[in-house]
């Protein structure tokens, strides 16, 4: 088999998955801005001018002049980064006409009023995980089915169909799955999404894809709808279930952490940001730029595509506090940008923030001895997909 | 403390309003940020600089000329 493909900018350090790699270090030190390849099943492989400090991420994801660089295109086959209706396939003020009509769905009052169906979802996770005892594999009980009963009761998706729905979402986010192998999984999902549209828009639901066909119906194609539940589904679930299931190991190896977690309910969400900075699910974002600009003295020249490091922006020594490689649940808020920045800053975060803050105090409530049932280093940790985290996690209590 | 807000850039993230509640909330048809106090008292100025710092829109204008007063 060939060797698993790893983004450099998502490049993990060998003693420590969740710590960048020292060549992404080095690269945050140079004053000049590396240009590497980048590995890519859709495209081929493409030349990328790396960004890694946090303040030339921050500045450049608000920058109109870099653009998302995979816009949409109708004649070209539809893959996951060829979506109709998915936002990070529109810039501008295309972009901001859809997410106008999606954002109704996810201000924070409609969020916080989600948080008893949230609750609801969790503890019938915990009595399966009781059910089925010690050895346990925290990743397919508890951590992933969280964020897609969720995502599935927004979208209105019946019980019955989730596992087919779950493994598709997983095989469209591996970046080692061949370009046809994708074309033909998102083809599935898209026949199983234009269903749930059709659905909708007969007899439009309590849920998501009612609002949007309730309120913006006529603007709305079939194939934006389309488009848009496939990228609420991946985007909700994938890296939720990420920062559970590498957020309890993580907490595993730090019980003085844990502990602030399970019994302080004031430090929650203190916590829940610290974690979010210290595990980075979504290592990287690309974009393209439209236009020359200038990166301190450098400049990215029009067309160039740009590949920033989130991973180790997050840890970036010029923010001011102290030891950014040490986690820390009580240090004070640290903006950090896990949720990306700019205009196309994470729509879902509140919705994920909700989910992780009600699910991990209240399994270590549950499970008040919860253990990992393997060595530490042998936790099988997913570091060469697009989004972080762990392949199966054993607990036992 | 005087607050402007550009909502044409707002992107409803919701950040302001989850730091500052008191001073901001979100149109319930499209997110986009209302301010509910223009010139806060004091003791929310801590809460709205953060609000500020993490708009990822950099659509809160706090402070400039007004952040001495
Ligand atoms: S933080 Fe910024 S983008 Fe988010 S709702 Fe408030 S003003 Fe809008």
């Amino acid at each position: 088999m060939d060797e698993p493909k790893v983004l450099p900018t998502a490049a993990r350090a060998t003693g420590c998955p969740y710590a960048p790699a020292a060549e992404l270090y080095e690269m945050q030190k140079s004053e000049e801005l590396p240009r590497i390849r980048i590995p890519n099943p859709m495209i081929g492989e493409f030349e990328a001018v790396a960004l890694t400090r946090y303040s030339d991420i921050r500045s450049a994801l608000n920058d109109d002049r870099l653009q998302m660089g995979f816009v949409f295109d109708p004649d070209a086959p539809r893959t996951m980064l060829n979506q109709p209706g998915n936002l990070l396939n529109y810039n501008g003020a295309e972009h901001s006409r859809l997410r106008r009509m999606l954002t109704a769905a996810f201000t924070v009052k409609r969020i916080r009023a989600l948080q008893p169906m949230v609750e609801e979802v969790v503890a019938e996770r915990l009595d399966a995980l009781a059910a089925e005892g010690p050895g346990v594999d925290l990743v397919t009980e508890f951590s992933t089915p969280i964020p897609t009963q969720v995502i599935c009761h927004l979208l209105g998706v019946p019980y019955a169909d989730r596992a087919d729905f779950q493994r598709r979402a997983k095989v469209g986010l591996d970046i080692n799955t061949s370009r046809e192998k994708q074309i033909e999984n998102l083809a599935e999902l898209d026949a199983y999404m234009a269903e749930l549209v059709a659905a909708h828009r007969r007899e439009p639901g309590d849920n998501m894809l009612g609002i949007l066909v309730r309120d913006h119906g006529p603007e709305l194609t079939d194939d934006e709808l389309v488009g848009i539940g496939n990228m609420l589904l991946i985007a909700g679930h994938e890296t939720t279930a990420s920062m559970l299931s590498a957020g309890t190991a993580l907490l595993l190896q730090h019980p003085e952490q844990l502990a602030v977690v399970r019994d302080d309910p004031s430090a929650i969400d203190g916590a829940i940001e610290e974690l979010l900075r210290f595990c980075s699910p979504a290592t990287t974002m690309p974009r393209q730029a439209a236009a020359d600009l200038q990166v301190r003295d450098q400049v990215i020249k029009k067309g160039e595509r740009v590949m920033t490091s989130i991973l180790v922006a997050n840890r970036d020594p010029d923010i001011e506090a102290p030891d950014l490689d040490t986690l820390d649940v009580r240090r004070p808020p640290q903006p950090h940008i896990t949720f990306g920045y700019g205009a196309h800053q994470c729509l879902g975060q509140q919705l994920a923030r909700l989910e992780l803050r009600v699910a991990l105090p209240a399994l270590f409530n549950r499970f008040p001895t919860l253990a990992v049932g393997v060595d530490h280093d042998e936790i099988d940790y997913r570091t060469t997909a697009l989004v972080f985290g762990v392949n199966r996690l054993p607990v036992t209590w | 403390m005087k607050i402007e807000i550009d909502e044409g850039k707002c992107v409803a993230a919701g950040h302001c309003v989850m730091v500052a509640a008191e001073v901001f909330d979100q149109r319930d048809e499209d997110g986009v940020v209302v301010l509910l106090d223009p010139a806060p008292p004091e003791h929310l100025h801590e809460q709205v600089r953060e609000a500020a710092l993490l708009c990822p829109a950099n659509a809160i204008l706090s402070g400039g000329r007004d952040s001495a007063s």
